[in-house]
C-alpha cells in the first residue's frame, strides 16, 4: 500500500482536523481526543457540508451545517439519519500522519 | 468479570423505561431478567382506550417488541407473575417455579383496579379496566351483551364506557361523585362534559352508590343494585373506581409498605438492593399515576442503578391533558380555587368551550380548561414557574398567542390542522410525518421528534407547535419540561442551571475538569454541551478559565460564518454604523483582490463580504485592517443607530455618538446568545430600538431603556426598561443588565427568552433597585472584557494559525506499509 506522508501529528490539534486537497476532493483528517486518527471525504451525506469544520467528540463529528452526526470509524451517519462518506486509511508512524488514498471504502 | 444480575418484577412502560435509561448510560453492566404476568412485551397502557373504541390495535401500541429485549440480551419471561421474593438468597420465584438470582432488584409491579368491597364483585362479568386482557373481554363482551355499566366516572371510566358505546353496548356511567372528573375538573366543567357526553348517547348517574351486584343462576352478573334500591340491567361491570398500588409482593417480603412501596428520593426502597418505580411506589406520599412522572422516576432510578448516584427524584408536579372521548381537557395546580384566591372565567357553553384561571397574590396557581387547551402548557409553565401575570392580566385569558405574536404560530391548533399542513418551514415536515414517527417510533420528547423528523430541529420556532402535536397523540405521557429542568444534552443528568451553579461554586476552570468533577458520562462531550461549558466557564471566571477553540462551533472557531458552500462571510466592525471612505476603499480593495463574489449591506448597518474562502481568512482580515465585527459569534453583535442630533433636524440625542461609545465598550463581549443593541435620537426610533436586545431611546429629557426585544423568529418588543438621565448612565445601566444575562442566562437564550423565564422584576430587581448591585454588575463585565482582544488580529499574528486555515496539499512521499 503507498502511503502519502501528510503532516507531523502535532500539526492537528487534539479535537481538530485538517484538510487534505485530494485528487478527487477535499479529505478531512481527524484527531480525537486518545490521538487517534481518521480519515473522511471532506463532504457531509446530507448536503455536501464540510466536515473537517465540524466539532470533534468520542470518536464522532458533526457537521457544522445541519449538525448531522457522522461516526468517524464507519462514515455513517448516526441513526436516525442515514447516510455514509467516503473513509481512506490513515494511521500515525514516528509522530507522523500517514494517509493512503488507495482502497477508500466506499459507501454502499 | 461476571456481570450483576438485575432482575425487574413487572414488564410495564415505567420499568421498561428504567431499563432504557439504564442502558443509555451503561449498556454492560447487567445481566438483566425481566418477569411480566401478562403474556404481551411492554405496551402503551394509556393507548388501551382507542383499542377499545377501535381506533387503533394492539400492534399498534407496542412500545418495546421482543426484537427489543433480544437486541438488549434481557432475558423475558412472560406469562410468568411472580409469588415470592426472597431477600435473604436474594431471589425471585414465580408461579410455575422459575427462579432467578438478583445482586439488585427492581419491583415495577403498577397497580391494580380498585374493587368495591360489595356482594357479587367476583361474578362473572365484573371486571376492572387496567390490561389488554380486560380490553379484549370488553370487546368480546360487547359483541354478545347489550347492557354495560360502568362504575366511576374519572377518565378510565369514561373512555371505558365511551369504547363500549361505540361498540355497540347501552352504557351506563354510575358515580358517587357530584360532577365527573372531580379530581381533574371543577363543577362547571364536569357538568359541561356530562351533557356533550349524553348528546353523544351515554346514560350517567349521579351522585349514586353502588350497593350490590347481582347475579343470575350461572354465576353472571345481570343487574347493579344501588344503596337507594334502584336496579338497572347490566351483563358487563366495569370497576373504574380508581387503582391501588400493587405492593403486595414487597409487602411479603417485609419491604415497608404504606399505600405503595416506601421509597427515598433514589427511587431505593428499604432494602438497598431493592429498588421501586412507577405506580406502585409512594414517594414522599403520592403514588404517582400519571406518566410523566413516572418516566421522571425512571431516569433517577436508572442513574442509580448505574452507579452513577447523583440524580435526585423530588415530586413532580402535574398537571393533566386529556382527550376524553375527542373533548379536550386540561388541568393544572389548584383549579378548584381557595381562601385568598381570586379566578377569572370565560364561559360559552354553546361553543363548548370554558376556562378557568385561578389566580393568588399575582400568581398563576391553578387552571381548568375545556374545549380549548391549546395554551394549557403555556398556562402550566407560569404555574410551574411562579411568574408574576399582574402585568399580563387583562391578557391571561387569552393565551400566550394574546400577548403578542406576529410570527408562525398563527395556527395554534393542533388537532385541527390537516396532516399535510407543514408544521416546520425549515425543513419540510407536515403533522402527519410527525404523528406518524412519534406512533411508530414511540416518541414522547420533543427532542425525539426533532431527531427523527427534523421537525423544530433547526430555528425552534415551531417547537411549540410539535409539542402541542405530540400532546395530542400521546396524551399524558409526552416528556414536555421548560429547558430549565431539562438535562444540557444527553452527556449528563444535570440541567443547565444547576452546571452554571457547579462552576460558580466548586471554582471549575476547565472543561476536562468541569466534566470529570459532574460526572459526564461521555469523554468529550457532544456539539451541545462543549460549547455551552466553554461559555459558562469563559464567562463566570475570566481570566482564568481559558477559552477552548476546539469546544466552539465553526463559526466562532474560524471568527466568519460558515455558508452552504463551505466558504465564508467576512464583516468587519464599523462602529456605530459610520465608516469612511478609507475603510470603503480597503473594503473595495479585497473584494477585488480575493475575488468575492457578493457585497452587501446587511441590517445591522454594516457591509457583508460573502464567498470568501476560508485559507483566504487570514489575509483578507489583515488587507481589511479593521476589527472583527463578530457577526458570527454568540456574542456582542451591532449598535445600530440613527444619525441623531449632529445631522437629524429632529434628534434630540446625540445617538450615533452613543451607540459608536456602547460598541466600544461592549467589543469582545462573549454572551448565551447573539446581543443586538440599537439607539435611537429621538421617538420616531429610526433605529428600531424596540426590537433589540437592549434598545435606547434618546428623548429630549434623557434616555428610554428597553430590554428583550428581537425581531427574529418571533417578533417579540422590548419592555421598557427604565428611563435615565445621562450617557454614563445609560452605559451603566445597559452593561449592568448585560452582565446580569450573560451570568443567568443558558447557552443559547436570548435576552427575551431569559427574561420571559426570570421575570422582568427580577431583573429590575437585581439592576434597578439595588445600586450597588448594579455597579459590581457594571464593573464584573469591565473586568470580563479587559481580556478581550481584536480575534482578527489576534490570529494574524498567531504562528499556530495554519493548522486552523491551511490546508494541505498531497505530496507524493511514499514509505513503507
Amino acid at each position: 500500500m503507498n502511503w502519502l506522508d501528510i503532516c507531523a501529528l502535532d500539526e492537528i490539534n487534539v479535537l481538530g482536523s485538517r484538510i487534505v486537497v485530494g485528487p478527487k476532493g477535499d479529505i478531512a483528517i481527524f484527531r480525537t481526543s486518545n490521538d487517534e486518527v481518521f480519515a473522511l471525504d471532506d463532504r457531509c451525506p446530507h448536503k455536501g457540508g464540510p466536515l473537517s469544520q465540524g466539532l470533534i467528540y468520542g470518536k464522532r463529528v458533526a457537521c457544522p451545517l445541519h449538525n448531522w452526526q457522522i461516526d468517524l470509524e464507519s462514515g455513517e451517519a448516526l441513526a436516525p439519519d442515514v447516510g455514509c462518506t467516503h473513509k481512506y486509511s490513515v494511521k500515525v508512524e514516528n509522530g507522523r500522519v500517514l494517509l493512503s488514498l488507495e482502497e477508500a471504502s466506499l459507501c454502499a | 468479570m461476571e456481570k450483576l444480575k438485575l432482575v425487574m418484577i413487572g414488564n410495564g412502560m415505567a420499568g421498561v423505561r428504567t431499563l432504557e435509561e439504564l442502558l443509555k448510560l451503561t449498556p454492560d453492566l447487567y445481566d438483566i431478567t425481566v418477569f411480566g404476568a401478562e403474556p404481551h412485551p411492554n405496551y402503551n397502557r394509556i393507548l388501551l382506550s382507542p383499542v377499545l373504541a377501535g381506533e387503533q390495535t394492539f400492534e399498534e401500541i407496542v412500545l418495546n417488541d421482543l426484537n427489543w429485549y433480544a437486541e438488549n440480551n434481557i432475558r423475558l419471561m412472560l406469562n410468568r407473575k411472580v409469588v415470592e421474593i426472597d431477600r435473604v438468597k436474594r431471589r425471585v420465584i414465580a408461579e410455575d417455579g422459575t427462579e432467578a438470582e438478583y445482586d439488585r432488584l427492581l419491583i415495577a409491579t403498577g397497580s391494580n383496579p380498585f374493587i368495591l368491597p360489595i356482594p357479587g364483585n367476583t361474578l362473572q362479568g365484573v371486571i376492572g379496566y387496567r390490561d389488554i386482557a380486560d380490553t379484549q373481554m370488553m370487546m368480546t363482551t360487547a359483541e354478545t351483551h347489550r347492557h354495560a355499566v360502568v362504575i366511576g366516572g374519572g377518565l378510565l371510566g369514561l373512555e371505558a364506557a365511551n369504547g363500549l358505546k361505540l361498540r355497540g353496548m347501552d352504557v351506563t356511567v354510575v358515580h358517587i361523585g357530584d360532577w365527573l372528573m372531580e379530581r381533574q375538573l371543577d363543577p362547571t366543567a364536569g357538568k359541561l362534559l356530562q351533557t356533550a357526553l349524553e348528546n353523544r348517547g351515554l346514560k350517567f348517574l349521579l351522585p349514586k352508590q353502588t350497593a350490590e351486584l347481582i347475579g343470575n343462576d350461572e354465576g353472571r352478573v345481570k343487574a347493579v343494585r344501588f344503596a337507594d334500591g334502584e336496579v338497572i340491567p347490566a351483563d358487563l361491570v366495569v370497576m373504574a373506581a380508581g387503582i391501588r398500588p400493587n405492593s403486595e409482593l414487597a409487602e411479603k417480603a417485609g419491604i415497608p409498605c404504606n399505600r405503595g412501596i416506601l421509597v427515598n428520593d433514589t427511587l431505593q426502597t428499604y432494602d438497598p438492593r431493592v429498588y421501586a418505580v412507577g405506580e406502585c411506589a409512594n414517594h414522599r406520599g403520592i403514588a404517582y399515576g400519571l406518566v410523566a412522572p413516572l418516566f421522571e422516576q425512571a431516569k433517577v432510578c436508572a442513574n442509580h442503578l448505574a452507579m452513577l448516584g447523583f440524580a435526585r427524584y423530588q415530586g413532580s408536579v402535574t398537571s393533566t391533558k386529556l382527550k376524553v372521548t375527542g373533548i379536550d381537557l386540561f388541568s393544572a395546580g389548584d383549579f378548584m380555587g381557595s381562601e385568598g384566591t381570586e379566578t377569572i372565567t370565560l364561559s360559552d357553553p354553546i361553543g363548548g368551550v370554558y376556562k378557568k384561571l385561578v389566580i393568588k397574590d399575582d400568581i398563576l396557581v391553578g387552571a381548568c380548561l375545556y374545549g380549548d387547551t391549546a395554551d394549557g402548557g403555556w398556562y402550566f409553565r407560569q404555574i410551574r414557574e411562579d411568574h408574576n401575570v399582574s402585568e399580563i392580566r387583562d391578557h391571561l385569558m387569552f393565551g400566550e398567542n394574546a400577548l403578542g405574536d406576529t410570527g408562525h404560530q398563527g395556527q395554534n391548533k393542533a388537532m385541527s390542522m390537516p396532516d399535510d399542513m407543514e408544521v416546520c418551514g425549515c425543513n419540510g415536515v407536515c403533522k402527519g410525518t410527525i404523528v406518524k414517527a412519534i406512533q411508530e417510533h414511540g416518541l414522547f420528547s420533543v427532542d425525539e421528534v426533532k431527531k427523527h423528523t427534523k421537525a423544530a430541529s433547526s430555528c425552534g420556532s415551531c417547537a411549540g407547535l410539535v409539542e402541542q402535536i405530540l400532546i395530542n397523540t400521546v396524551g399524558g405521557a409526552a416528556d414536555v419540561k421548560p429547558k430549565s429542568e431539562k438535562a444540557v444534552c444527553g452527556c449528563t443528568d444535570l440541567n443547565h442551571g444547576q452546571v452554571r451553579k457547579a462552576i460558580r461554586e466548586h471554582h471549575l476552570t476547565s472543561i476536562p475538569d468541569a466534566m470529570a468533577f459532574m460526572d459526564w458520562n461521555t469523554p468529550n462531550g457532544c456539539a451541545t454541551c462543549r460549547p455551552a461549558l466553554n461559555y459558562y466557564l469563559i464567562s463566570t471566571w475570566p481570566g482564568e478559565a481559558k477559552d477552548d477553540p476546539q469546544s466552539r462551533l465553526i463559526n466562532e472557531r474560524a471568527h466568519a460564518n460558515i455558508q452552504k458552500d463551505g466558504t465564508y462571510s467576512v464583516v468587519p466592525r464599523m462602529w456605530g454604523g459610520v465608516t469612511s471612505p478609507s475603510e470603503l476603499r480597503r473594503i473595495a480593495d479585497v473584494a477585488d483582490k480575493y475575488e468575492i463574489p457578493m457585497v452587501k449591506v446587511t441590517g445591522g448597518q454594516r457591509i457583508d463580504l460573502l464567498g470568501v474562502k476560508k485559507e483566504d481568512l487570514p489575509n483578507v482580515w489583515k488587507d481589511l485592517d479593521m476589527p472583527s465585527g463578530h457577526a458570527y459569534g454568540k456574542s456582542i453583535r451591532t449598535v445600530k443607530t440613527c444619525v441623531g442630533s449632529e445631522f437629524c433636524r429632529f434628534g434630540t440625542q446625540n445617538s450615533t455618538q452613543m451607540g459608536i461609545d456602547l460598541e466600544h465598550a461592549l467589543f469582545g463581549m462573549w454572551s448565551p446568545h447573539k446581543v443586538k443593541l440599537a439607539v435611537s435620537g429621538c421617538p420616531r426610533n429610526c433605529a428600531e430600538s424596540g426590537i433589540k436586545d437592549v434598545g435606547i431611546i434618546g428623548v429630549d429629557s434623557g434616555w428610554e431603556i428597553y430590554i428583550g426585544g428581537n425581531g427574529g423568529i418571533k417578533t417579540e418588543a422590548g419592555e421598557f426598561f427604565v428611563k435615565v438621565k445621562s450617557a454614563e448612565e445609560v452605559m451603566e445601566y445597559s452593561l449592568a443588565f448585560l452582565q446580569l444575562y450573560r451570568e443567568e442566562a443558558f447557552y443559547l437564550e436570548r435576552t427575551v427568552h431569559y427574561m420571559q423565564r426570570v421575570g422582568l422584576e427580577h431583573i429590575k430587581k437585581a439592576v434597578l433597585d439595588d445600586e450597588e448591585r448594579r455597579k459590581a454588575l457594571h464593573q464584573r463585565l469591565l473586568f470580563s472584557l479587559s481580556f478581550e482582544q481584536d480575534p482578527w488580529k489576534e490570529q494574524v499574528s498567531k504562528p499556530q494559525l495554519k493548522k486552523e486555515f491551511d490546508r494541505i496539499a498531497v505530496r507524493e512521499l511514499e514509505v513503507e506499509a
